[in-house]
């Protein structure tokens, strides 16, 4: 039986305190630091969603970075909860909470913050949001192999694991952040935009 | 407003970080867990937390939890009658 065509159906990246979509800017704010970005961005975008609040800043960029992927592109009822899944990379794992988490633990360690000490949360509060149910795996690599990651999605898909999946890079330490997220789903109408991630 | 009730509240929107609530807006009597406030089971260990950290008091039978953090006013009862008990 030949292998459906795959298709990356939108994109979202949220770099240097900048959100676009599919190449578009669509916010930024550049003043404060990177909490004010995160918040200023939730309240931006309308999200409505007061865990966001209650989570660490690797899980507030890779549920922002979905949210924004997801929004007006793509139409999860034609998938079962099981058929959508994740797969992502980063490079810094959980690290920023980690550190924050060791701090508390000097006085009263903070049960709250010791629940976002490891890096595949991200990947569960973007499910919980979305009601996924579908396989996923966070990979912790020194930087952004989208081949790697594409190759894998590509088993998943052509394997009937999946239908569609979150795929790319959230990745945050301090200051620094970077989200690159890609929407592939199986056979796609929309063949439009390049078919191979390219986080440029 | 009670001044210990009004300072829980401050509290309770601090320690567990409720941005988008105001500690006004919390009822003295409102469950703060499921229908009420929406507080989850690791709030409820931030609220331990909150008992030792601001009150010094530690819970020492964990069973009495869903009653002591029913409500604000339960809370503020509880930590009454520990002090008292201690003084």
């Amino acid at each position: 039986m030949p292998e459906e065509e795959n298709n990356i159906t939108c994109d979202c990246k949220i770099s240097n305190r900048v959100i676009s979509k599919n190449g578009v800017d669509l916010f930024t704010r550049q003043d404060g630091n990177l909490n004010d970005f995160l918040i200023s961005a939730y309240e931006h975008f309308r999200l409505n969603y007061p865990k966001f609040y209650k989570m660490d800043n690797l899980c507030r960029l890779g549920l922002l970075a979905a949210e924004i992927l997801l929004r007006d592109s793509f139409k999860k009822e034609n998938y079962r909860p099981e058929e959508v899944g994740i797969v992502l990379a980063n490079s810094h794992s959980s690290l920023d909470t980690d550190l924050k988490y060791y701090e508390t633990t000097r006085g009263f360690a903070s049960p709250s913050l010791f629940v976002y000490t490891l890096p595949n949360i991200v990947m569960g509060e973007i499910c919980i949001r979305h009601k996924f149910k579908g396989e996923n795996a966070l990979f912790i690599q020194r930087k952004f192999n989208p081949e790697f990651i594409q190759e894998y999605v590509r088993d998943l898909l052509n394997n009937n694991i999946l239908q569609a999946c979150i795929c790319g890079w959230v990745d945050l330490f301090a200051e620094r952040h970077e989200a690159i997220l890609y929407l592939i789903e199986k056979g796609s109408a929309d063949l439009s935009r390049e078919q191979k991630l390219n986080p440029k | 407003m009670d001044e210990l009730i009004g300072n829980l509240k401050k509290q309770i929107v601090q320690q567990l970080n409720l941005q988008d609530i105001r500690p006004e807006d919390i009822g003295d009597d409102q469950p703060l867990f499921v229908e009420g406030l929406g507080l989850d089971s690791i709030d409820a260990l931030e609220l331990i937390v909150l008992l030792q950290q601001q009150y010094k008091i530690k819970l020492s039978n964990p069973e009495e939890g869903p009653k002591v953090f029913y409500s604000v006013k339960t809370m503020a009862d509880y930590i009454r009658a520990h002090r008292s008990g201690l003084s």
